[in-house]
């Protein structure tokens, strides 16, 4: 691929990205790709029991095994600490923190939680000999649900948590939402259950530890979406070893999706293994394995308390909401239920009388925590839920209450309620209206009404969001429960044969930091875009970050790149003033070629300024060689994308089957940097959002065990059950950083489930049905037909 | 991931391969290994040994003369690309598109898939629609087992440890005979949470003169749905006909499965539709 040279913009090109041939083509190197001599592979047994006190474990089978190298239980890690939780809920709430082991030592709290780890010099070895280790347990009764867990009566995970409580938070106003809902002219209830998710990136998590005796330093290869923050994370918390003596890689990573934000049991294990066995130690997850030992996401039980008038306007809601954190409590799980969420609750909407009140609570279960959207799809759902079950009983068009509740254009940036930071920018109507005309809606509207006489189950359902994203403001986020800061870091370089190399915190697992960060750059600079590349992912070679997760790369890791550009401009045009012997005023820098202003033809090439700047044969008395900038930006707020997506359904009465006929999306991210990989995000967004309303679900039984353990019982979606997306945006500029971009990671996965959810309600709602909880699998569906069918 | 330590066998003919399964009991058959693989990965099967049955070029043939004679080893793919076993026997043909993807299509095989008698199966519902026969060959010599005798229980058929299917053989149709396979896939593994093959024989007023209809996926073995069959028998196979024929799928039928995703009640349900939407296609409704 090549850039012409003549200067046109390349950002809001459509460029593909440069990154993708070595990904489709086998070339890419991921986890299990890392290979170093010497090394050996772990096992983990993992506990078959949800619940259970470890009596005893008989290793000695399994250490006479062939080309075993070692088995070793918690008991002979003891040294390693507990995970940190890193964002606790705020200041001034109850918080009752209890996080996993490398492996655990008396007891076990959920099926994924290891008891024993195998090093052999294969991994069919190291499986063999799993197999042989002897556990006794104690089994003890388990708990999933995580509004029974703090039932009476119910089993007990630890010993700081009283009734399985792992925290409660709160925000908003309690009194005025009470007040409000008393006063209602219309008042509505409904319980939602937003189910558990189990994330499933293409590459299953692995990490490989690699300790040096001779610098004492340990090497990690990570699935990490933030190889600097599990550095700081396994040095100061867990290891007690010094952080400048810990390395962390991450190479490409197959997916993510917010599960390898997290430091995870096996991590600090495959270090302690490598300086135990002298040599380095790999640990390759399996997909089954996967989905029982890799965070989920979601997993609420929510009852809201809708108020409103009788025009369709809100007056007041009320949210409660049973937070599953699983076993444990992963890295950042509470803040995604808290800050990610109970913040956001009152959405798009200018809600007067809005209170959130979110319990915390550990079951038997794997760890919950961030899952693309993380807390903002939950929060979206429950609001866009309300609004159509507002619209619903009042008779009214759910586009019109949308509108009616809509925060005013002339309100940003709009505080809301539940203590979060001021929206930034935003215009919903538009975006809405926009969606209405692609959609064709009153012809829609006018052709469900014809099918409905035919009996056809034909439904129109929309979803307007609002996200929180580039979530960054250090001191802020710190406030919030947050263990450290959240601005992201850049470094750019022009080496001396013109050669630029943009170095960034941030780090891709699907992204197209490559692509992306290399078009600002080439614009910024005027350099050739094949002349840059993006280097990104060792904390040796990069300047600390925290990394990829929360739509935050563009939003907060891009504003470095540019102000790390701007550190070099104002180099450049110094150096240039030096050698054309003018003022530095006098420059101007055009399409990397700093000239005279007046004179063109005295200037400097770009190879020209590389080559004196890299030499410093001719600088400026005082100035250091090389053009080197880095730049730690941390942003003054977050960021709001928004939009509104609709969803049109059919409805099989024979079956339940919900087949999607159409999905139009206008989404407001802001500027758009590169089209082609936005409309990418928005659309694997839409097809995960897709998958919760219709298809997944992660499925305890009452004892534990994880019924879709699989990929041939967890349905993820398919290529073939998905219709054309049909995409559209506007553009309402961020005024939070110097790309006004918002981020468009998120977006799609927000959106999407509830624009199915509510058309597929709008399809059933000539039976009386005003909920179905997700996912909205044929079966489900039936069910609730025939019970509406019973009922009629 | 990874399976358990196994001996592995590949003879060059059915009689190397019985003589293999005589002498390690806990041997399984490898035919495309898309069921069997898996589950040893999951280390759900740990069988001692494997007798891979994929040299065996006899059992690979498919031979057409009026009927069917279709080697056990026979790949799904081979079996599509025939466009005369199409034209013959469409059921079969839609219930092997039916299965997987193209990878499995391209290994996995029907005896396979007949031997391993998954209940939730697409090519068994079509064989005994079919009243196919089974040929196996054992240390006492060969024998035809009836479809309707094959498939006894979950992942359970008559054949015995020592013996090998080699064949299944298809008649050719009779007279004006329509036959059709309609699918309810689960949304995770695409096997049938119901699935129904319907094979109907009109006599030359257009009368049904027999019907041969079976689940699959909504019962814990493919079971002939007789109810259904005799409802129809003796009509003129319209769409009331059907209606009434899909009234009676359910009959007779002791018991339908049931789990987290779909009840037995939902998979009861499904099973009527189906029965009824496969006729009507069938019967060009």
């Amino acid at each position: 691929m090549t850039v012409s040279e003549t200067r046109k913009d390349l950002v809001g090109q459509r460029l593909k990205r440069r990154e993708d041939p070595r990904l489709v083509k086998g070339a890419a190197r991921f986890m299990d790709d890392i290979v170093l001599p010497g090394m050996a592979h772990a096992a983990i047994l993992r506990s078959p029991h949800a619940h259970a006190r470890i009596v005893s474990i008989d290793a000695s089978a399994a250490r006479a095994m062939p080309g075993v190298a070692g088995v070793f239980t918690g008991r002979d890690m003891e040294a390693i600490n507990p995970l940190p939780c890193a964002f606790p809920v705020g200041r001034g709430f109850e918080n009752n923190i209890n996080t996993p082991r490398a492996l655990a030592i008396d007891e076990v709290h959920w099926t994924g939680d290891g008891v024993a780890v195998v090093v052999a010099e294969t991994v069919a070895q190291a499986r063999d000999a799993m197999d042989v280790i002897q556990v006794e347990y104690e089994v003890l009764p388990a708990v999933v649900d995580a509004e029974l867990a703090t039932g009476e009566g119910a089993p007990q995970l630890h010993e700081n948590a009283p009734n399985n409580i792992a925290f409660k938070w709160n925000a908003g106003d309690q009194a005025g939402t009470e007040t409000a809902l008393g006063n209602g002219e219309i008042v509505l209830k409904q319980r939602l259950r937003n189910q558990r998710l189990i994330p499933t990136p293409l590459e299953t998590r692995g990490a490989t530890g690699d300790y040096n005796a001779g610098t004492d330093e340990y090497t990690f290869w990570l699935s990490s979406q933030a190889p600097h923050v599990h550095r700081l994370l396994l040095a100061a918390f867990v290891m007690g070893h010094p952080e400048e003596k810990i390395r962390v890689i991450t190479p490409d990573l197959g997916g993510g999706f917010g599960a390898k934000i997290f430091v995870y049991p096996e991590y600090p294990l495959v270090g302690w293994l490598s300086k135990a066995l002298n040599r380095p130690v790999k640990w390759t997850e399996g997909r089954a394995e996967s989905h029982s030992a890799t965070t989920h996401g979601r997993d609420h039980v929510t009852d809201i308390q809708v108020a409103a008038n009788r025009d369709g306007k809100i007056t007041g809601l009320h949210v409660k909401t049973w937070a599953n954190m699983g076993g444990y409590l992963s890295t950042i799980a509470p803040g995604v239920a808290t800050t990610l969420y109970g913040r956001m609750v009152s959405g798009v909407y200018d809600i007067p009388n809005v209170y959130c009140e979110i319990v915390g609570t550990y079951t038997n279960t794997g760890m919950v925590d961030a899952y693309r959207g993380a807390g903002r799809p939950e929060a979206t759902y429950l609001v866009e839920r309300a609004i159509d079950l507002v619209a619903r009983e009042l008779k009214l068009d759910p586009a019109d209450v949308r509108k009616v509740n809509f925060i005013a254009q002339e309100s940003f940036p709009y505080t809301n309620g539940l203590g979060m930071l001021p929206y930034d920018s935003g215009n919903y109507v538009p975006a809405l209206d926009k969606a209405l005309k692609n959609l064709g809606y009153s012809d829609l509207r006018a052709e469900q009404e014809t099918l409905r006489k035919q009996g056809k189950h034909l439904g129109i359902g929309f979803s307007s969001y609002v996200e929180v994203c580039g979530v960054a403001p250090s001191a802020w986020i710190n406030a919030e429960g947050w263990g450290a800061a959240l601005w992201e870091s850049a470094n750019v370089k022009v080496h001396l044969t013109g050669k630029v190399v943009v170095t960034t915190g941030a780090l891709p697992h699907g992204q197209g930091h490559e692509t992306t960060f290399a078009q600002i750059v080439s614009d910024r600079l005027g350099v050739a875009y094949d002349d840059i590349i993006v280097e990104w992912g060792d904390t040796k070679g990069t300047p600390f970050g925290y990394g990829t997760y929360g739509s935050r790369s563009l939003t907060v890791g891009g504003a470095a790149v540019v102000n790390s550009v701007e550190k070099i401009r104002d180099k450049i045009k110094k150096i240039a003033a030096h050698v054309l012997e003018v003022a530095e005023t006098d420059i101007e820098l055009n399409d990397g070629v700093a000239s005279v202003t007046g004179a063109p033809d005295r200037s400097l090439s770009f190879a020209e300024i590389a080559l004196a700047s890299a030499t410093g044969f001719s600088l400026p008395a005082g100035m250091e060689p090389y053009l080197d900038e880095t730049s730690y930006y941390d942003p003054p707020n977050c960021t709001f994308p928004f939009g509104t997506h609709i969803a049109v359904v059919e409805v099989d009465a024979d079956t339940g089957k919900v087949d999607l006929k159409r999905y139009v999306a206008v989404d407001d991210v802001g500027n758009v940097i590169n089209p082609l990989i936005v409309d990418g995000q928005v659309q694997g967004g839409i097809v995960q959002g897709i998958g919760q309303a219709l298809y997944e679900g992660a499925v305890y039984d009452d004892d534990g065990q994880l019924v879709t353990g699989t990929l041939m019982d967890y349905a993820i979606p398919h290529a073939s059950q998905m219709v054309n997306m049909e995409l559209d945006r506007t553009v309402t500029v961020s005024p939070v950083n110097a790309l006004g971009v918002k981020g468009a990671g998120e977006a799609g996965t927000i959106a999407s489930a509830p624009a199915v959810v509510n058309a597929v309600i709008d399809a059933l709602s000539p039976l009386g049905i005003k909920h179905i909880d997700m996912p909205l699998s044929a079966p489900r569906v039936w069910a609730a037909m025939q019970e509406a069918n019973e009922r009629n | 991931m990874y399976p358990a330590a196994f001996d592995y066998h590949r003879p060059g003919s059915v009689q190397e391969a019985i003589s293999l399964l005589q002498e390690n009991p806990e041997a399984k058959i490898l035919a495309g290994g898309h069921s069997l693989l898996p589950a040893m990965k999951l280390r759900l099967a740990e069988p001692g040994a494997i007798v891979d049955l994929g040299s065996i070029s006899d059992l690979k043939q498919l031979s057409l003369n009026g009927g069917a004679t279709i080697g056990a080893m026979c790949t799904y793919d081979a079996l599509l690309n025939s466009n005369e076993l199409e034209t013959m026997f469409p059921v079969l043909h839609e219930a092997l598109a039916w299965v997987g993807d193209v990878q499995v299509r391209n290994l996995g095989t029907i005896g396979g898939s007949a031997a391993h008698a998954d209940p939730a199966a697409d090519i068994p519902a079509a064989l005994v629609a079919l009243e196919a026969e089974f040929v196996v060959v054992g240390p006492n010599g060969e024998r035809t087992i009836p479809a309707s005798e094959f498939f006894i229980d979950i992942f359970t058929t008559a054949l015995e440890p020592e013996e090998v299917l080699t064949q299944i053989k298809l008649s050719a149709p009779d007279g004006n005979v329509v036959s059709a396979y309609e699918k309810f896939p689960h949304p995770a593994s695409g096997y049938p949470v119901c699935g129904v093959a319907v094979v109907v024989t009109r006599d030359g007023s257009g009368n049904v003169s027999s019907a041969r209809i079976t689940a699959t996926g909504s019962v814990y073995v493919v079971t002939r749905l007789t109810g259904a069959e005799d409802a129809l028998t003796g009509t003129g196979g319209d769409a009331s006909a059907v209606e009434a024929a899909s009234e009676r799928a359910t009959e007779g039928v002791s018991e339908f499965a049931g789990d987290h995703y779909a009840s037995s009640e939902y998979r009861e349900h499904l099973t009527k539709v189906f029965v009824k939407r496969a006729l009507n296609r069938a019967l060009g409704n």
